[in-house]
Parts: C-alpha cells; structure tokens; sequence
C-alpha cells in the first residue's frame, strides 16, 4: 500500500513515516481512499494535545479572574506557568514536523483562488459539492494552516522574549509580545472553534481520516473532487451520479 | 492609620455644628524621604532592611566602586547606588542614591500583573507583593519603570521592598529610616516630606549653589511615596537610572483593560459562530444524500 498520496518528493521524513506505518495500521476498506497516513496522524494528535495543554495553562496568565476555577486542574497559576512555555514548545515542534510534512499539498494554487471566490456559496450549503478543481486541501483549510504556521513563528519569538523575561531582553519588548503572544492565540482559537467543527459536526465522515486514516469515496467527490480524480482515476461528478442512479433505483453494484 | 480615619465621626445627630475633630487629621499618605545630598554611603539602611525583612545572606560583588552589589535582589531589596559623575567644569561628585521600590501613586507593576492579588496598593499608598498568589510571570518586572521587583528562581516568586508595611501598619516608621544616622532618610505623611523636601531643595539652590536642586517625584505615574531631594532634579539619570520621565506601557493599561475583554469576546464567535451555522444551514454531507422517505429527490441542485 502506497504511505502517501500527498507527496512522491523524497523527504528527511521519509523513514519516520514507514516505520510509523508498521507501529500503527490503516485499513482501508473497498469504497474507501487512503487519506492521512499513521504519521501524519499522529503528529495532529500531538500538535491537538500540546495545543490545548498551552492553550489552557495560558488562560491562567490571560484573565486569571475568569479562569480561577480552571487553573487548579493544572496545578493552579504558579505550575501553570511553569508549564505554559513547555506545552508551547511541544506545540510548535510538533507543528513544525506537521508543517513539513504538509508543506507540499499546502502551496496555494489557482484552485484555491477559484475555491474562496465561491465561499460564501460553499459555506452556504448551496453547493453541494465543492469546486471540481478541488484538490488534496481546500483553501480554507490552506488558510488555517498558513494560519497556523505564522502563528508559531509568532509564538515562538514572543514566547522566548516573555520566557526569557524583563530581565534578559528589557521591559519594552515584553510589554510589546506580550501584546503579539495575546493576539496570535486570540486568531487561532477562533480560528480552531470552526477547524474542530468543520471536521467533526459541519461535514460528517471527515473525522475518520484522523483517526483511522481513511475516508469514503463519497466524502472525496464530494469535498475533494479534483484528489478524488487523481486518486481514484474516475471522475467525480459521473462517479456521484452513478451513486446517485444506484441509490434511487435501489440496485446494488 | 487608616482605621482611625474610618472610625472619625463626619456627621452626628441632633448637634450642633460639624462634628468634632472632623477633617483634623490630615493626609492619610505615607512618604519616604531621601535626601541624596546628606547620605554619606554608609549602607546602615542596607543593614536594616536585610535584617527586620529577615533576608537570607546575599553573597556581594565588589567592583571597585562604594555600591554593595550590581543591582538589588530578590533578597536585597535597598541598595545605595553609588555614581562618580563629572560636571562641565572637571569636577568630581559622588552620588549616593537609595534604590527601592518608589511605591508609584500608578503602579507599572501592578497594572501589567495578571494574578488576582498578587500585588496590592494600600490607601497609605505602599504598594506591596502578596507572594502567595504570585505565578512568577515577572510581567511585573516589565510593567515597572524603575526596575524593581527580582524573581527568586527557586520560589518561582517575586520580591522587593515592602516599604516596611508591617511595621508602618503599627505605626512604626520603617527599618532603614530607624537605622540612617545622618537624618537624610525621614518618613511621615507626604504632605509633610514634600514640605521638607522642597524647604531642602531650596536651601540648596540658595545657599550651596546648586541652582537646579529640587525634589523628585514624578507625575508621570501619579507621584511616588519615596521621593529625592536631588542636586540637580533636571538630570536624575545621573544617580543611575533614575528615570526622568517613567512610563508604563500602554499594553498594560489600554490593552488590558479594554482590549483583553473585547478580543476575548471576539474569539469565543467563533464558537458562536459554528453553532449558528450548525443550527441555520446545517452541516455539509457527502453527496448523493439518500433520498427522503417520501421518495423526493433531496438533491435536485447538484
Ligand atoms: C479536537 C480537536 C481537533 C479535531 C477533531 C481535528 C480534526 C481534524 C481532521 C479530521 C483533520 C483532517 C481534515 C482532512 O482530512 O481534510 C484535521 C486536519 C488538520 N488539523 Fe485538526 N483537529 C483538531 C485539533 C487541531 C488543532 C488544535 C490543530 C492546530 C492547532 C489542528 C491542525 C490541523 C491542521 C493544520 C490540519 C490540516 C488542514 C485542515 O484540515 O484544516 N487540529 N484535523
Ligand atoms: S517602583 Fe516599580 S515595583 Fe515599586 S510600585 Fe513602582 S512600579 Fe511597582
Ligand atoms: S511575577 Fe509579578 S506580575 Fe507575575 S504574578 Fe508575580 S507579582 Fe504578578
């Protein structure tokens, strides 16, 4: 079975993905397409959990006042920002491996242009499938991961100057990232309430591509027509008629 | 101090006139005064300090100068500065400053701490650290334009000069001013040490030539409760970073009081923001859906 359908470049990843491959398993099943190998989703495991973990312990440095009764689960405030900086750099470093990983089927192309002309249309619900030159990811989950990606180098900077403290790099350039720090988690916490939703609520069968790593072919014509093609060799718009026909008629393939 | 003043009766029943002793006592501010022209260095406050706050044995420095160590400490907490300054004319001035906690009317620190209670600011105008509920951010240390508070590694905590506030809150004066010997460390309501202060200045400027000498208290942060008598108050940089005009930046006030709420808001629409489309439009389903049970298409616009 192929590891990747994203990326045929030869990486520095290359081994870590095999041998993820032979720890954990995917099946995919017929009727299905592989979509996120072992090591991809493992790493957004760990990218998800580092980032709650930062995010949590950095409500008790934000508005300690309306997170006092959080705060205790992590130890309460002194703990939590002991810990704060820590969980940050698991973030970050998981993400980086992530963003590597993704970094191929993430480049923005003329289809995602065409795909955020039509948002409103496709967030509506009013098209029921997305743009037929829909690739691997859309443009909105393109967004979020350029999103995501600035955001870190965001962090990371502000993060060591406001770990570092005062002391080390003077009190303006604390008072300043601080600022950046609050902003850059303020994005991306809105910005995590609709990835959340949209891979879970908002598009039903999107949520097993994280955890067992396939999804349904329909799921592919339907959200990712153009991958679908590539993938599956047929095209997407006949492949969902001939669904279509089967459903209605009731005859089996 | 402050009981008393609580306890003063403002109004009475049935009496004549305005109750008596109202409005007698007068300011309810505490102020330490530091006359930079009579401290002689000798570090008796330093001694003091370190002894009634029970601090730990500081290993010091020496660098060749009359200043104990580099910088204050978390367990060092008054500090003479000592600076050998040149005047146009050649010659020579040693300055001796007593570095603390200024206990600002507009705390920097205060403004820029996140943790509820972790610095408080008494109506006697003392500013003082609650390390109990400190989560050792050192914001406070960036919030504060003297450079004060000092972070202890191993407590994860932070320090500094409490202005003896347990023993003003029993109507002592604090250790440092019990301890100077040349009387230019005094403490009494800041009405008074600003009184004395200026009557100073204006000795200085009138019978010792020090046409610029004046008191330092900066309006910047709303006045402090120590204040200088300084030889020249045009440059206090001159007693070693004694800031002339201190500032707090303004993600401290502006940004926390206002925008932290509102940004914070912001964000959680994002919650509110799928959960209306949830319940408006709906979510997304892989197409062709089955159809409905009465048997209409529920696809028409493919
Ligand atoms: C419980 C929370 C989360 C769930 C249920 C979830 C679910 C998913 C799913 C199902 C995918 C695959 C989408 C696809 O195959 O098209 C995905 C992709 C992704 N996840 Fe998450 N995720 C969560 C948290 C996070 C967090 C906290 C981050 C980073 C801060 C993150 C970053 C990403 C990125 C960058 C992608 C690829 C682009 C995209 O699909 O938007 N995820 N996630
Ligand atoms: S001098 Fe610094 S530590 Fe002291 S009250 Fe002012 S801002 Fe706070
Ligand atoms: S380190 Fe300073 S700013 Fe942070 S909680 Fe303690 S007193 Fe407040």
């Amino acid at each position: 079975m192929p590891i990747s359908t994203s990326s045929a470049v030869q990486r520095f990843d290359d081994k870590a993905r095999e041998s993820f491959e032979s720890v954990g398993q995917t099946t995919v099943y017929r009727g299905e397409l592989l979509r996120h190998p072992v090591y991809t989703r493992l790493l957004h495991w760990m990218v998800a959990l580092f980032f709650f973990l930062a995010l949590f312990t950095g409500f008790a440095i934000y508005l300690p006042w309306l997170f006092r009764w959080f705060t205790p689960i992590f130890g309460g405030g002194p703990l939590s920002r002991v810990m704060h900086p820590w969980f940050g750099v698991g973030f970050v470093f998981f993400f980086g491996l992530q963003a590597l990983n993704w970094l191929q089927p993430m480049i923005w192309t003329a289809a995602d242009s065409n795909w955020t002309r039509n948002m409103g249309k496709i967030v509506s619900g009013e098209a029921k499938m997305d743009p037929p030159d829909t690739g691997f990811f859309n443009a909105g989950q393109k967004i979020q991961f350029w999103e995501i990606v600035g955001g870190c180098v965001a962090y990371l900077i502000t993060g060591i100057i406001l770990w570092a403290g005062a002391r080390t790099f003077g009190r303006i350039s604390v008072a300043i990232s601080y600022v950046v720090h609050d902003i850059s988690a303020l994005i991306m916490l809105g910005g995590i309430f609709i990835h959340i939703y949209e891979s879970t609520f908002g598009q039903p069968g999107t949520f097993q591509s994280m955890i067992r790593g396939a999804v349904s072919e329909a799921w592919a014509w339907t959200f990712h027509p153009a991958w679908y093609k590539q993938v599956a060799g047929r095209d997407p718009q006949q492949a969902c008629e001939e669904a279509r026909r089967q459903m209605t008629t009731g005859s089996k393939p | 101090m402050a009981d008393r003043r609580t306890l003063q009766a403002e109004m009475i029943s049935a009496h004549s006139g305005p109750a008596p002793g109202y409005g007698m006592q007068r300011d309810l501010e505490v102020c330490k005064l530091v006359d930079t022209t009579t401290c002689i260095g000798c570090k008796a406050c330093e001694v003091a300090c370190a002894e009634w706050n029970d601090l730990p044995f500081s290993p010091t420095t020496f660098d060749n100068t009359y200043q104990t160590m580099p910088e204050t400490r978390w367990n060092f907490w008054n500090l003479i500065k000592f600076n050998e300054h040149q005047n146009p004319d050649g010659t020579i001035q040693w300055l001796m400053r007593k570095d603390q906690c200024m206990h600002c009317a507009d705390p920097g620190c205060l403004a820029a701490c996140p943790a509820d209670g972790a610095i408080v600011k008494y109506a006697n105008g003392i500013v003082d650290f609650n390390q109990e509920n400190c989560i050792g951010c050192e914001f406070c240390v960036s919030g504060c334009p003297f450079n004060i508070p000092r972070f202890n590694p191993e407590t994860k905590r932070v320090y500094k000069c409490t202005l003896c506030s347990d023993r003003v809150g029993e109507g002592l004066e604090p250790a440092c001013i019990k301890a100077c010997p040349t009387g230019c460390l005094k403490f009494g309501t800041k009405d008074d040490m600003k009184f004395i202060g200026e009557e100073r200045a204006k000795q200085l400027r009138e019978n010792f030539g020090w046409q610029n000498a004046g008191v330092y208290d900066p309006q910047s942060v709303g006045g402090t409760h120590v204040i200088y008598v300084l030889h020249d108050a045009t440059d206090p940089e001159r007693y070693g970073d004694l800031p002339k005009n201190p500032q707090i930046p303004w993600s401290y006030t502006v940004w926390k009081w206002l925008f932290k709420p509102v940004l914070g808001t912001f964000a959680l629409f994002g919650f509110l923001g799928v959960l209306f489309h949830y319940v408006t439009s709906g979510p997304r389903r892989t197409q062709p859906e089955p159809p409905e049970k009465d048997g209409a298409d529920a696809n028409i616009n493919v």
